[in-house]
């Protein structure tokens, strides 16, 4: 466009010598197709993304300050570390990836916001972002409308599908059934209470947990209840979990409200060792809150441990602790939003071009091998095939390895049946 | 509901219960009463009240560091040195933001409600920027953990009786000093007749800071017991402020014997309803009584009778 409105001030001769290129574009390219099979710009970027011959923008969107701060770090920390690794091995088609990163603020129109604005301003080629459903359902009509490209990195609770976005955390049914299986297999489970916080992924998973309770385990479930978000209080619904003595406590408890929920678990004197707990919101993250002390011996029911025995994950974890000091702790949301970028770069090189039309289209299909998780494919519907994995929590804040799913689960976004 | 289960288990499962209410009703008692004295003697709503408890809690978790890397045979009875601690921090910190903020806005008193919201927002992001946005875990010593065993079927938690018997403590002192010393005469005459009170001699500018620092050094003492129940982070004081002001306006502003009662009908009301409904709904019946009430009578339960 610079040549456009310069064109008065240029010499006459230059002006020929212009035109004479203009009529031979494919020379204009040769001095960068000249560099190592580094695919021109123009051919793998035909919207106009901020892709450069040697640098390709993307965005990180998460909440560094408000409530949400607490989780979100972690999966900043994994996409930069994924962003540095993909960089120091070549980068994408030739390119190395910079990132421009905003703030959510834990507050969902910022997310919004700034979704617009890494897409409309920054013209990213892709976002890694958003936490919550909330800031998800949030985002989602803005990167439709600006056919951006978000990859969402939290368990979350299904009933949503878009060709703009890649979920590479696991959809409710697939955290949930294989859990719930195993404990009524293992534990002889026939009653389940449910506590959660309450909004929808509590809700949503709890709805499909009592479908999956009632008509498929013939088991009942005792009770259910919910508490608002950042609720402390918990010695009334601990008494009435004594008083129906379920085989199970099923929770999806979130936030400060989990610290205050086990302390008061423990100090109520129900010990997990024989009361069995099954949880599908607490990873390593969480535990550091509250304390291994309070949840040894709750099992937990997601794809990803810190512990994870598998080549990959022990190169992971030295890596990330490396880049984010050693005491950190790697959860299952964490994993995922590291698989985002790495997902993302072995599409843009399947479809050979950053356009978000053709990575859309060449997403399903696409594997990673490298995962920390072990192995994952992006299924038809966006989301990913994993495997699903128990853990029980131990006192030093890590989970141990009790159960994993022989196959990869199948993600069911719309799970019949279930709704 | 309770069809199945025989005599005994009932009546444990009520005694249980009617516990849990007190538990909750200290614990409401103890965030509160910084407040009530800090809104009730001064006028000032401070909003960040959360964030003074949560300094508190912080200081918890460094005392409990501390003596585990130093002093790890002391460690069963560091949290009484920590709560002293975070009474100092919080009171120390309060005096100071009363003499750079609020002493400016005495005149104003609905600019102290923004000026405080901001000095919230700045306090969670030091948190954040100093101790990290990640929870931290603050380890209790062995015999805080766990429960008594009163009866084979009774169980009371220790955590709810040692917060029971720390606010029962407080706020003893707390009335001594409002109502029998010196201080709280001096305290109680600002609050009636500013002029009147510096004219006969009363500097009323120390009572001023002493009064918001005994305020915050008692939230920062509440903040300090929270550690045993619930989370500490840098936002966590935003889950208790809520409930805060519901029990301080309800009670009536002025009235510490209000802040009681009214912790005391909250506190009963939402455990009794939270057994037989779920959590969400005991809140919302809860507020809509406190609504209900304050219509009413706006002035809350007790109000102090003040010549205006």
């Amino acid at each position: 466009m610079s040549d456009e409105t310069n064109k008065g001030l240029l010499s006459p001769l230059r002006r020929k010598l212009l035109m004479g290129m203009a009529a031979v574009p494919a020379i204009t390219m040769l001095p960068r197709t000249s560099f190592a099979q580094t695919p021109a710009t123009s051919a793998v970027n035909t919207t106009g993304l901020a892709v450069t011959d040697t640098e390709v923008t993307v965005g990180i969107l998460h909440s560094a300050t408000g409530t949400m701060a607490i989780s979100e770090t972690g999966s900043i920390e994994a996409e930069k570390l994924a962003i540095e690794q993909i960089n120091a091995a070549g980068g994408v088609l030739g390119r190395k990836i910079k990132f421009i990163q905003e703030d959510g603020a834990s507050d969902w129109p910022t997310f919004a916001e700034k979704a617009k604005k890494l897409l409309v301003n920054d013209k990213v080629a892709a976002i890694m972002g958003c936490w919550t459903s909330a800031s998800r359902k949030a985002v989602l009509p803005v990167v439709e409308q600006y056919n951006g490209m978000l990859y969402y990195p939290t368990f979350y609770e299904g009933l949503e599908q878009s060709k703009n976005v890649i979920y590479t955390g696991q959809e409710a049914t697939q955290q949930i059934l294989a859990g719930l299986n195993w404990i009524a297999k293992e534990k002889g489970a026939k009653t389940f209470f449910f506590i959660g916080s309450d909004y929808i992924w509590p809700r949503t998973s709890n709805k499909i947990a009592r479908k999956h309770v009632e008509n498929v385990l013939k088991g009942k479930v005792v009770g259910e209840e919910y508490y608002p978000l950042g609720n402390t209080q918990f010695n009334s619904v601990i008494n009435k979990i004594k008083l129906t003595k379920p085989d199970v406590i099923f929770t999806d408890v979130v936030g400060g409200s989990n610290v205050a929920f086990y302390k008061q678990l423990k100090a109520a004197g129900i010990d997990l060792a024989k009361q069995p707990l099954l949880t599908i919101s607490v990873t390593e993250d969480e535990i550091d809150g509250i304390g291994g002390e309070n949840i040894a011996g709750a099992y937990a029911c997601m794809k990803y441990f810190q512990s994870l025995d598998n080549p990959n994950n022990k190169a992971f974890v030295p890596a990330f602790k490396k880049m984010w000091g050693e005491k950190t702790v790697i959860g299952d949301v964490t994993q995922a939003a590291y698989l985002g970028p790495w997902l993302w770069k072995l599409t843009v090189e399947k479809a050979g071009s950053f356009d978000v039309d053709k990575i859309a289209a060449a997403s399903p299909g696409v594997e990673f091998k490298g995962a920390p998780e072990g192995y994952v494919r992006i299924h038809e519907n966006h989301h990913l095939w994993s495997k699903t994995r128990v853990g029980r929590a131990k006192l030093d804040g890590q989970f141990e390895l009790i159960y994993e799913t022989a196959d990869l689960v199948e993600p069911d976004p719309f799970p019949k049946g279930y709704q | 509901m309770f069809g199945d289960y025989s005599l005994g288990d009932l009546g444990s499962i009520f005694v249980m219960q009617g516990f849990a209410g007190l538990i909750l009703f200290s614990v409401y008692v103890l965030m509160a009463l910084g407040l009530a004295i800090i809104f009730g003697q001064m006028g000032v709503i401070n909003m960040a009240h959360g964030e003074f408890m949560i300094l508190g809690a912080y200081v918890t978790w460094m005392t409990s560091n501390l003596f585990q890397a130093y002093m790890p045979g002391l460690f069963g009875g560091y949290f009484f040195l920590a709560m002293i601690l975070a009474f100092l921090a919080s009171g120390a910190l309060g005096m100071l933001v009363e003499w750079v903020l609020i002493r400016h806005l005495y005149k104003r008193p609905l600019d102290t409600l923004l000026a405080t919201w901001g000095l919230s927002l700045m306090l969670q992001q030091a948190y954040r920027s100093v101790f990290g946005a990640r929870e931290v875990g603050v380890e209790l010593p062995q015999w805080m953990l766990g429960s008594l065993q009163v009866t084979s079927s009774i169980e009371v938690p220790i955590n709810g009786v040692f917060v029971m018997c720390l606010t029962v403590l407080i706020t003893i002192v707390v009335a001594y000093v409002m109502f029998k010393s010196r201080w709280g005469r001096q305290v109680r005459a600002v609050v009636q007749n500013r002029i009147m009170a510096g004219a006969v001699g009363i500097n009323t500018e120390k009572v001023d800071r002493y009064t918001f620092g005994l305020g915050c050094g008692i939230a920062g003492v509440a903040g300090s017991a929270f550690t045993m129940i619930g989370s500490t982070g840098p936002t966590s004081g935003q889950l208790y402020i809520v409930d805060t002001f519901l029990v301080v306006v309800f009670g009536g502003a002025a009235s510490l014997l209000g802040t009681i009662a009214s912790a005391f009908s909250i506190s009963q009301t939402q455990s009794t309803l939270e057994f037989f409904m779920s959590g969400s709904m005991a809140k919302v019946l809860t507020l809509l009584a406190v609504v209900g009430i304050l219509m009413l009578r706006p002035q809350g339960l007790f109000a102090l009778k003040v010549r205006k």
